[in-house]
C-alpha cells in the first residue's frame, strides 16, 4: 500500500480526534446553564414562533413563563388550555383558563350590497389604500379587500372569497392570534370568544356614520336605530357612535336582536336551527304585549 | 436657455399647458359653502361659531388648534347651518362648518378697492400678525402655516427668499395666471416678507416654458421701488418647484438630510402665497379665495378654465359650472398629475390649497400591469433626492425598518419620478410612503422616550 495514503488517512483521523477532544473540553468550560424546564416547555408548545402570545417566539415566551411567578400574563392562543395545562405542570404553578378564541371579521359589506363607486388601480395593500383613501366604496370603514389579513395569517385560515370580497375565516385552522388584527388598517377584524360549540353572535359591521349615510353607502350597514338595544333582555348591547356592540359575556345567544335587526348586520354562526325569524318576532310581541298589560294591573291597583 | 436646475434626478413630463391661455374667472357663490376645519397642515382649526349664528365674509369662524394650524374665516355672509363630520376629498370624515350663503356682505375694515398699496409698513411684527390674523397657509401644496414659516427659530437666519413661481407640475396653470395677472401685488407680497426676514436677497424662480410670466415679472419690478429682488428663469424639469430642488437651483445649496430649508438661510414661498401675503398685509383681507384650474387632456380648448374660487365650494358644484364632467374622463384628480389625489369624492369642498380638477382620460392614468423589477435603476437616476426607491421598497417588503431609516426614507419628497419613470410599472411611491410612516413612527417614538 501506498505509504503516502496510510500516512494522510493517520494524520486528518488524528487531527479530528485531537479537535474534537478540544471542542468538547470547551464545550464543558463555557457551558451555559440554561433552565430545563425552558426546553421542556418549548417542547410542549406548538412551535409556530407566531407572536400570538406577546412573545417573540415560543422560546422567548418559555423563559419568560419560567421567571415569571404565575401565569397569569401568559398564554398561548395557539396552544389554548390543551397545552397551558401542561405548561403549568412542569413549572407547577396554578392553571389560568381561558375561553378559546376566534378571530371574526367585522364586515359585512359584499359586493352586492356595497356598491363600488369608484376604481382602485394602486398597490394591491390595505395599508396602503387606506392611507391614500376611504376606500373604493361609499363606506369608509369597511374591508378595502386587498387581503393584508390573509397574506398577515401564518396558519392559512384566512381566505378572500371572490363572490362577496370579504375575508373568511377558517374555523378549523384559526388559532387566534391576532396577527391579522394587527394587519388590518381598518380594525375590522376582533379576537372573540369562540363559544359553546362555537356558536357566537356578533355585529358586523364597524360603520359610525349616521343611520342614512351608513345605509346609503352599503345596505347592510349597522344604522345605529337601537332596536337590537331594545330588544335584547340581557343587556348585552352597547351603542355608541350609531353602532351597536354585543359584549360577549353577557350574551346568551337568544338571537332575538339577530331577527329584529332591520339591515342583517347582526350575525348568528354555528347554530344548530336557521334563524326563526317569525316565531322569535311573535315572541318578542307577545313578551312587550305581557308587559304592557302588566303595566296597566300596577296602574289599575 | 437656461441652465439652471436642481443637481440629480428629476423627469421630464410633458407640461400640458392647456389652459395657459384662459384668464381668470370669478366664481359665483352657490346656496351653501362647506369650511373645512382642515385646510392647512398641522393640527385642525376650532370652530367659534354656533349653528344659527349670523357671519359675514371674512370673520373669523374657526381658531387655530395648536401652534402650528391657522384662522378659517366665513367666505361668504349667511347663516351657520351645521357643524358636522362631512367626507373630504378622499373620503375620510372632517369637521366642516356649513354656511347657507344669503350674499356677500363683508366685516368692517377690510380694503375690496383694486387699488395697489406699494407702502411697506415698517414694524415686522405689524406684518406677521396680520398674516396670522388672515389665515395665511403656504398654497404651493404643503399649506404650512406662513406666519410659522416666516418666523424662524432662533438662532437660524434667512439668508433668501425664495419666490416659487416654477410650477412644474404638468396642466396646471393657475400659478402662471395670477403671475400674469396680479404680478405687482405679487412682488409687494415678496417685498413685505422680504422685510419680516430682515431685507434678505430675493428670488422669483419661473420656469422657462412660462416666458410672458418672467417679462410681466420683470416688467413689474422695474416699475417698482423694491431693492434686492429679482427674477431667475429656470430649465423645464420636474420636480423643479420642490421646496429642496429650488434651494439647490438658486442658492447651489443642499438641505441636509433630515433639516430644513432654513438651516441652509433659505425661505421658500409659493407666488400665490405671496399674493395671500399681500392681500393680508395692505387689504386687511383674509384667505377666503384662491384659483384653480379647471382643466385635463380629454377637456375641449374652450372648456378649459382658470377660476377664482371661495373656499368652501363644492367640487362637484365648481364642476357642473365648467360644464359636467366631459366625455371620456376616466379620472379626476385634485392638484397636478404628478403629486395630486385622485377625488375620490366630488361632493368634497375645496379648501385653501385647492389647485385644480384635472380630467384624465383612460389610456394617461390607467396604470401598467406590475411586473418583476428588472434592476435597470432608473427609478434610482430619477430620484431628485439621490435615494434608491427599488432598494427602498424591497427593504419595506422585508419590514427592515431599521435599513429604511439608514437609507434615508424620509428624505423622500413623494415627488413620483420614481413611479414615473418604473418600465416595469412597480407601484415604489405607494410603498415607499408607507415605508415613511412607519419610519416615522419608530422616530417618534425613540423621541418620545428621550
Amino acid at each position: 500500500m501506498n505509504p503516502i495514503l496510510i500516512w494522510t488517512v493517520v494524520i486528518l483521523a488524528g487531527l479530528g480526534l485531537v479537535l474534537a477532544l478540544v471542542l468538547f473540553f470547551i464545550a464543558e468550560r463555557f457551558k451555559v446553564e440554561e433552565d430545563p424546564r425552558i426546553e421542556q416547555i418549548e417542547k410542549t408548545l406548538p412551535g409556530a414562533n407566531c407572536g400570538g402570545c406577546g412573545y417573540a417566539g415560543c422560546h422567548a415566551f418559555a423563559d419568560s413563563a419560567v421567571k415569571a411567578s404565575d401565569l397569569s400574563a401568559h398564554f398561548c392562543p395557539v396552544g389554548g388550555n390543551d397545552v397551558m395545562k401542561k405548561v403549568s405542570a412542569i413549572l407547577g404553578y396554578a392553571m389560568v383558563e381561558k375561553a378559546p378564541q376566534i378571530a371574526v371579521v367585522r364586515c359585512n359589506g359584499t359586493c352586492a350590497v356595497r356598491p363600488r363607486i369608484n376604481d382602485y388601480d394602486g398597490a394591491e395593500s390595505c395599508r396602503v389604500k387606506a392611507a391614500l383613501y376611504s376606500g373604493d366604496t361609499g363606506c369608509a370603514f369597511g374591508c378595502l379587500g386587498c387581503g393584508d389579513c390573509v397574506r398577515a395569517c401564518e396558519f392559512g385560515a384566512l381566505s378572500m372569497d371572490p363572490a362577496t370580497g370579504l375575508p373568511v375565516v377558517d374555523q378549523e385552522k384559526c388559532v387566534a392570534c391576532g396577527k391579522c388584527v394587527k394587519a388590518c388598517p381598518k380594525t375590522l377584524i376582533e379576537l372573540r370568544a369562540k363559544g359553546p360549540r362555537g356558536m357566537r353572535e356578533f355585529v358586523s359591521c364597524r360603520n359610525t356614520d349616521k343611520g342614512p349615510a351608513a345605509k346609503k353607502a352599503c345596505a347592510n350597514a349597522c344604522i345605529g336605530c337601537g332596536i337590537c338595544v331594545k330588544t335584547c333582555t340581557h343587556d348585552a348591547i352597547t351603542l355608541e357612535n350609531n353602532l351597536a356592540y354585543i359584549d360577549f359575556a353577557k350574551c346568551k345567544l337568544c338571537r332575538e336582536c339577530e331577527a329584529m335587526c332591520p339591515t342583517g348586520a347582526i350575525h348568528g354562526v354555528n347554530f344548530p336551527k336557521p334563524l326563526d325569524k317569525a316565531g322569535i318576532k311573535e315572541r318578542i310581541a307577545k313578551r312587550n304585549a305581557q308587559a304592557v298589560a302588566d303595566k296597566k294591573e300596577v296602574n289599575n291597583e | 436657455m437656461s441652465k439652471i436646475t436642481f443637481a440629480i434626478g428629476g423627469v421630464h413630463p410633458d407640461d400640458a399647458k392647456l389652459s395657459r391661455g384662459c384668464a381668470i374667472e370669478v366664481l359665483p357663490l352657490p346656496e351653501t359653502l362647506y369650511v373645512s376645519m382642515a385646510q392647512h397642515l398641522g393640527a385642525p382649526a376650532k370652530p367659534i361659531v354656533a349653528v344659527g349664528d349670523k357671519v359675514r365674509t371674512g370673520q373669523v369662524i374657526a381658531e387655530p388648534g395648536g401652534f402650528i394650524s391657522a384662522f378659517v374665516h366665513s367666505p361668504a355672509s349667511g347663516t351657520v347651518k351645521s357643524i358636522s363630520p362631512r367626507k373630504d376629498l378622499a373620503g375620510n370624515n372632517v369637521t366642516h362648518i356649513e354656511i347657507a350663503v344669503e350674499g356677500d356682505e363683508w366685516v368692517d375694515g377690510v380694503d375690496l378697492s383694486n387699488t395697489l398699496v406699494t407702502d411697506i409698513p415698517d414694524d415686522r411684527q405689524f406684518i406677521l400678525d396680520r398674516i396670522k390674523a388672515c389665515g395665511v397657509v403656504g398654497l404651493g401644496g404643503a399649506t404650512f402655516p406662513t406666519h410659522v414659516k416666516l418666523n424662524p427659530a432662533p438662532g437660524s437666519k434667512a439668508e433668501c427668499l425664495i419666490l416659487n413661481g416654477a410650477e412644474c407640475e404638468p396642466y396646471l396653470t393657475s400659478d402662471f395666471r395670477i403671475m400674469l395677472e396680479r404680478t405687482k401685488e405679487i412682488i409687494v407680497g415678496a417685498a413685505l416678507m422680504q422685510k419680516v426676514l430682515g431685507d434678505v436677497r430675493t428670488v422669483i424662480g419661473i420656469e422657462e416654458n412660462k416666458p410672458e410670466a418672467i417679462e410681466a415679472m420683470r416688467k413689474a419690478l422695474a416699475e417698482l421701488p423694491y431693492k434686492g429682488i429679482e427674477v431667475l428663469p429656470l430649465k423645464k424639469k420636474y420636480p423643479q418647484g420642490g421646496e429642496k430642488q429650488l434651494i439647490q437651483a438658486v442658492m447651489h445649496r443642499e438641505v441636509a438630510s433630515g433639516g430644513l430649508p432654513i438651516s441652509v438661510g433659505a425661505v421658500v414661498q409659493n407666488v400665490a402665497t405671496s399674493l395671500a401675503v399681500y392681500e393680508a398685509v395692505q387689504k386687511n383681507k383674509p384667505l377666503i379665495t384662491n384659483v384653480l384650474t379647471v382643466t385635463g387632456n380629454c377637456l375641449p380648448t374652450e372648456r378649459q378654465h382658470n377660476y377664482l374660487f371661495r373656499i368652501g365650494m363644492p367640487l362637484s358644484y365648481i364642476i357642473s359650472v365648467a360644464g359636467g364632467v366631459p366625455e371620456g374622463a376616466a379620472k379626476l384628480v385634485s392638484g397636478g398629475p404628478m403629486m395630486g389625489r385622485a377625488i375620490a369624492n366630488p361632493d368634497a369642498a375645496t379648501v385653501k390649497g385647492s389647485s385644480s380638477i384635472l380630467y384624465l382620460s383612460e389610456s394617461s392614468t390607467r396604470r401598467g400591469t406590475e411586473s418583476m423589477c428588472i434592476r435597470c435603476g432608473r427609478c434610482a437616476q430619477a430620484c431628485p433626492m439621490g435615494l434608491e426607491p427599488f432598494l427602498l421598497r424591497r427593504l419595506y417588503a422585508a419590514g427592515d425598518l431599521a435599513a429604511l431609516e439608514a437609507n434615508a426614507v424620509q428624505d423622500c419628497i413623494e415627488c413620483g419620478c420614481c413611479l414615473y419613470s418604473c418600465p416595469a410599472y412597480i407601484p415604489l411611491l405607494d410603498h415607499i410612503r408607507q415605508a415613511k410612516v412607519q419610519v416615522m413612527g419608530v422616530i417618534r417614538a425613540r423621541n418620545a422616550k428621550k
